[in-house]
């Protein structure tokens, strides 16, 4: 019910091309794929653990994390993934729903290796500040608006973020 | 001479809780601007135990990061495992034999009942009582001994295997998991007379902290922080997983929002816990607790996957990013604690100090789980 409504609503805000429905559902990670396109695929849940997995540009992840506000969905947690072969960097919002009509929504964005900037989704999340802050520890991605972003989980003067792929100790 | 001391009425000053404090449990640090003995704003500083486990996913196999798991929650470990089996035996497609994965359930439930014994003790330790710590820890002591002669360690278990069990449960656990249930119900009726109708207790957190349904979806709070302000979640029920759809077991919801109705919830929750290991003991099946089938090395196909638990702290999800290589690619951990302890800074503002305390005690803190 509620993921149908969601869906089109995403769909409606990133129109999917064809290539991305006709899919077969695999990821873009693995090696030597090309990036999947922007648009809304919905996963087999029994395999992935979601229902909807929405890539969009980082300009439209306001208003779909607005979509998904509006919907009483509840933020899961933000992480990133650290795409080094494409030279990239993704970032993941997990929201999910104190519901029993159960939907699991992923937001994914891309940006830029060497110069990753996304916009805070504090304003509608005041839960994303942490989450954010983590985000930017690991991966040094910068979230433009962010009331408050300094180290959190590492020490207050690092200056590296461990979970980059070039990341020497 | 003594010159007086003059008090401005908009006079704040800066007070630091910890990371060295009792009431924190853990080095947890709270800064908090105080106008007199009101919070005016607090700022949670926390990572000074930040271990980076989720790197150290990245450079482990899949079988060498199993240990890694129980030292996040070192009070409900097995829950955590849980998350992380389940969700690489879902990417790699082993099935596990079904006595496995109700021993699995009977094991996490007890777990979390020890989990819920020992907040229950030091919550009200930090409340001023002492003796119901000492009582807790007596039948909690039950479930560790069981635990152990199972799993060989006391905390930081390392009993799932990806497809099953690293021992199977024997006739003497058995007996003492029969023998556990009665008499955990007779310790919850002590600890209804000795503490939740004691007037004193009551009068300290009815109507203190109350949390809105808003507050906790905006944080994503879950466990029996979102559960104690109306919010009928739970992942057992609400994504079930594993053998829960089996048993026949209740959520227990309050709708007040107040630091007493969290207490409530966790201390409904272990008779909810009780019910889920006696069924779990009637219908446990026969059989193998490994499966005869399972690749020898662990390489999930490409992709990305989720899964979500209830552990004994709320929902804890592992987000797995394979590229079909024996190290995971991502691993990141989704810590429940984290979110609601996140909240505390808003949740705080205006709040008497004392009160405050009580509101952190109420929210279950484990601080390695928040810092991974």
């Amino acid at each position: 019910m509620i993921c149908e409504k969601t869906r089109t609503a995403l769909e409606h805000l990133i129109p999917t091309p064809d290539a991305a429905t006709a899919g077969d559902g695999q990821e873009s990670g693995a090696k030597g794929q090309t990036p999947r396109p922007n648009g809304v695929i919905e996963r087999d849940y029994a395999v992935h653990g979601y229902h909807l997995d929405a890539q969009m540009a980082c300009e439209q992840l306001l208003a779909a994390v607005a979509i998904l506000d509006e919907n009483e969905f509840f933020l899961e947690t933000i992480t990133g993934v650290d795409w080094i072969a494409e030279n990239q960097l993704e970032l993941i919002y997990d929201f999910s729903r104190y519901d029993f009509d159960l939907c699991r929504v992923v937001l994914r964005t891309r940006v830029d290796r060497r110069n990753p900037v996304v916009p805070t989704i504090t304003g509608i999340y005041a839960g994303a500040n942490w989450h954010e802050r983590e985000t930017h520890d690991f991966f040094g991605i910068v979230f433009s608006g962010h009331p408050h972003l300094i180290p959190l989980l590492l020490p207050e003067d690092a200056d590296f973020h461990p979970l980059l792929k070039d990341f020497k100790a | 001479m003594n010159a007086p001391i003059e008090l401005r009425a908009d006079e704040t000053f800066v007070l630091n809780v910890g990371p060295q404090h009792p009431a924190t449990h853990g080095v947890l640090r709270v800064k908090m601007e105080m106008h007199g003995e009101y919070i005016v704003n607090a700022e949670t500083v926390i990572g000074y135990i930040h271990r980076m486990h989720e790197k150290m996913g990245e450079l482990k196999t899949y079988p060498q990061f199993l240990m890694n798991l129980s030292r996040m929650d070192y009070l409900g470990a097995l829950g955590y495992s849980h998350a992380h089996v389940l969700v690489v035996e879902k990417a790699s497609g082993i099935v596990v034999p079904e006595r496995a994965e109700y021993i699995r359930a009977i094991m996490v439930e007890l777990n979390r009942i020890a989990s819920h014994l020992f907040w229950f003790g030091a919550f009200v330790m930090d409340l001023g009582g002492f003796s119901p710590l000492m009582y807790a820890l007596q039948d909690r002591e039950h479930i560790l001994d069981m635990l152990e002669a199972v799993t060989g360690s006391r905390l930081t278990y390392c009993y799932f295997r990806f497809g099953g069990l690293y021992n199977d449960v024997d006739d003497d656990f058995i007996a003492a998991a029969r023998r556990f249930v009665p008499r955990m119900r007779k310790s919850l009726k002590k600890y209804r007379r000795l503490v939740t109708d004691n007037v004193i207790f009551r009068k300290r957190l009815e109507g203190i902290a109350p949390l809105s349904k808003e507050i906790c979806r905006k944080y994503g709070a879950s466990s029996a922080v979102a559960r104690g302000s109306g919010i009928n979640f739970d992942v057992r029920k609400n994504e079930p997983y594993s053998v829960y759809p089996q048993f026949d077991f209740d959520i227990p919801v309050y709708p007040q929002g107040d630091s007493l109705a969290r207490y409530m919830v966790r201390m409904d929750e272990i008779e909810q816990s009780l019910r889920i290991v006696e069924q779990g003991l009637d219908k446990l099946p026969g059989g193998p607790i490994m499966p005869e089938k399972k690749p020898k090395l662990i390489k999930p196909p490409p992709g990305d996957y989720y899964q979500a638990v209830e552990t004994a702290r709320g929902s804890f999800g592992v987000r797995l990013v394979s590229d079909g290589g024996k190290t995971p690619y991502r691993l990141k951990l989704r810590s429940p604690t984290y979110s609601n302890m996140h909240l505390f800074d808003e949740a705080c503002r205006g709040m008497m100090i004392m009160d405050a305390l009580a509101f952190m005690g109420s929210l279950d803190l484990v601080i390695p789980e928040i810092d991974r």
